[in-house]
């Protein structure tokens, strides 16, 4: 039963991105990388990372999607240039393709498992993935917390120059 | 673990999709098959306000929209992080509360800044 949910959710997801990349509206382009996002959040629940699930639903389904819609109604979809762009030509192409799959052995190689360690499987199910998550978080890596406050200021900063240009 | 708890932990979760689906599509099946059709130009033109639209929808938006997108993000990945946090806040403590008064106050410099620019001013000076 659990093979058949996979199957269905890993082929349904690579016909929504093909639904997605061939859209001739952008609009209808998010809209499907929305569906996208939902069934990556499952994909997130066959790893029994349920936190990751619900961030991906709230953070890239509910606020990074619609950053993508803005981004598509600020561009005015209908003007894009039709011009040549990087990735039509061969060299762009051979770079892209390289550097995926340069990520790709690098991401392979350095898989490690949850079995050994502190945080086994069996503790976090025992007190909770998300409170799992907030011991090891808030206990371990307080610089880690601290970091991402300064990577989300960032941002911030972004806006305000985004905003002083526009003026 | 085994791979049925996860079914079992869900599968409230999919009914509900589906019950929602079905709620849905056939609501808007219904009212296909029973309602009159009778289309005419003035009723098919999209609804602006009951005055006649006068340009294509295709504009560029203000980047002011954009820019409240982008804040959004910022306070939605915020407010993510207070999930873990609230839930072992009562074991860690003082420390818990000391870490995430510090990233809110990191996060407040930026927004203070944003509002200082006058990001959030949408009146044309």
């Amino acid at each position: 039963m659990i093979y058949l949910i996979f199957a269905y959710f890993c082929a349904s997801m690579i016909g929504i991105t093909l639904m997605a990349l061939t859209r001739k509206n952008p609009v209808h382009s998010v809209l499907w990388l929305l569906l996208l996002f939902l069934h990556i959040a499952v994909l997130y629940l066959f790893l029994n990372a349920e936190f990751l699930a619900v961030v991906q639903v709230i953070v890239y389904a509910g606020a990074i999607l619609v950053m993508f819609l803005f981004t598509v109604f600020l561009l005015g979809a209908k003007e894009l240039p039709k011009g040549k762009r990087y990735t039509d030509l061969p060299e762009g192409k051979a770079l892209i393709g390289l550097s995926l799959t340069g990520v790709f052995i690098g991401a392979f190689s350095s898989i490690t498992t949850a079995w050994k360690g502190k945080y086994t499987i069996e503790y976090i199910e025992k007190i909770g993935n998300t409170k799992a998550l907030g011991v090891m978080l808030f206990n371990e890596y307080p610089l880690a917390v601290f970091l991402l406050g300064i990577i989300l200021l960032i941002p911030m900063i972004a806006v305000a120059v985004i905003a002083w240009r526009a003026k | 673990m085994g791979q049925d708890a996860l079914t079992q932990r869900y599968l409230p979760v999919l009914i509900v999709i589906i019950i929602s689906f079905i709620i849905g599509f056939s609501m808007l099946l219904i009212s296909r098959l029973i309602r009159p059709k009778r289309p005419y130009t003035l009723k098919l033109t999209p609804y602006e306000c009951g005055i006649p639209s006068t340009e294509d929808t295709w504009e560029r938006f203000n980047v002011k929209f954009y820019i409240v997108a982008l804040v959004f993000v910022i306070f939605d990945v915020e407010i993510i992080f207070l999930y873990p946090w609230a839930l072992v806040y009562k074991k860690i403590g003082f420390y818990a509360l000391l870490e995430m008064y510090l990233f809110i106050f990191i996060l407040l410099i930026g927004y203070f800044y944003a509002i200082g620019k006058k990001v959030f001013n949408w009146s044309k000076e």
